[in-house]
């Protein structure tokens, strides 16, 4: 049987410091939407975790 | 008498064999597995076959308790169902694109239900055979009414075995790939968040889509059904082949449906891009059977699906 984690935000990548803030998940915060999108594919690659943008610079890496 | 009982013996269970090769061949392209998988499945089918054989000739000969092995015979293929379930749950985790637990179940069913067929095949032969013996013919007119009679049934169990495929309950057209900011929509309905902006322009470049259009109430609400979705999903995948590896959770092909008409659309990036060749794959995927649905919408109007 296959047990893990499902459905749930593994990782934030954003840019805004301003606009997000948890203390459950880790945040990376980039510098421009580039950097972001590279270390959102890294990120997901580590992780085997699904890339989302969710606007404003931020992405979350969600494993289904 | 004893070579005339040999001789139907051996006939019905050359027909119930038949039965199984013949089932066989006519769904080899999914399940089961060359090469072991078909020799367990003939073998099984001969152990089948035999027991429709005997049947009748032992209760003849006044062999009661004979009969207690077909219920040992009834047991024993509800354990191929079981075998079956088992064997494609543990490879599900292999698949790139699971089968889902629904098509599973649908495929054990139609492995013991074919059992049943074979039984069933040799039974009627040896029947027709000792029905034809009434009628004091000869052995060589006794075996070929037990070779009509055989074929009859297979024809006819063939028929009431054989699955509804999706192009029967729905149309299947080509669709539309097209993104609002990063969400991924075939024919304007939202399939999924894509983040990266790579795997959005892979879709535009190399990705297929199909929109599927289902006849009446009943085919809504059967292609509504999530197992029935995710045996299309896998279909497509395997027959087409996917553009995609475990570490790629963007490129997974997801029916989804327009909850306002019922249409389901699904996008896909397959290894080979011919969207004609996906509309074939849908409209040839059957229909599971957990999944058949009969809306009392329909049966008001007295609609047949």
């Amino acid at each position: 049987m296959d047990v893990g984690v499902k459905d749930m935000i593994l990782a934030i990548v954003a840019s805004d410091k301003e606009s997000i803030e948890s203390s459950s998940v880790p945040i990376f915060y980039v510098q421009d939407k580039e950097e972001g999108e590279r270390l959102a594919l890294l990120v997901s690659k580590v992780t085997m975790g699904m890339v989302h943008y969710l606007g404003s610079g931020i992405y979350v890496i969600v494993k289904h | 008498m004893e070579k005339e009982i040999g001789v139907t013996i051996v006939i019905s269970l050359l027909m119930g064999m038949l039965a199984r090769i013949y089932m066989m061949r006519v769904d080899t392209r999914q399940y089961p597995t060359h090469p072991q998988g078909i020799v367990s499945h003939l073998t099984l089918g001969l152990i089948a076959s035999f027991l429709g054989a005997v049947a009748l000739p032992a209760l003849w000969e006044k062999e009661f308790s004979a009969v207690t092995f077909l219920a040992l015979a009834a047991q024993q293929f509800r354990d191929v169902r079981n075998l079956e379930r088992q064997s494609l749950d543990n490879i599900e985790l292999t698949e790139l694109v699971p089968r889902g637990t629904a098509y599973i179940e649908d495929i054990a069913k139609a492995f013991e239900a074919r059992n049943y067929m074979v039984i069933l095949t040799a039974l009627f032969s040896s029947i027709a055979a000792y029905v034809a013996r009434g009628f004091d013919s000869s052995i060589f007119v006794q075996g070929v009414v037990a070779v009509i009679v055989g074929y009859i049934v297979i024809i006819i169990m063939k028929l009431a075995l054989r699955r509804t495929l999706i192009h029967e309950i729905a149309d299947v057209i080509p669709a539309k790939i097209e993104f609002e900011g990063p969400l991924l929509t075939v024919n304007g309905v939202v399939i999924m968040n894509i983040g990266l902006e790579n795997s959005r322009r892979i879709f535009l470049d190399k990705g297929i889509a199909i929109e599927i259009i289902p006849k009446n109430e009943d085919a809504s609400a059967t292609l509504g059904n999530t197992g029935q979705r995710q045996a299309i999903q896998h279909n497509a995948s395997v027959q087409l082949g996917i553009r995609k590896d475990v570490d790629e959770p963007d490129f997974t092909p997801v029916a989804r449906r327009n909850p306002d008409n019922g249409n389901v659309v699904m996008a896909l990036i397959p290894m080979y891009e011919d969207v004609n060749l996906l509309v074939d794959v849908i409209n040839n995927t059957p229909v599971l059977e957990s999944a058949k649905r009969k809306t009392l919408i329909s049966n008001r109007k007295g609609d047949e699906i």
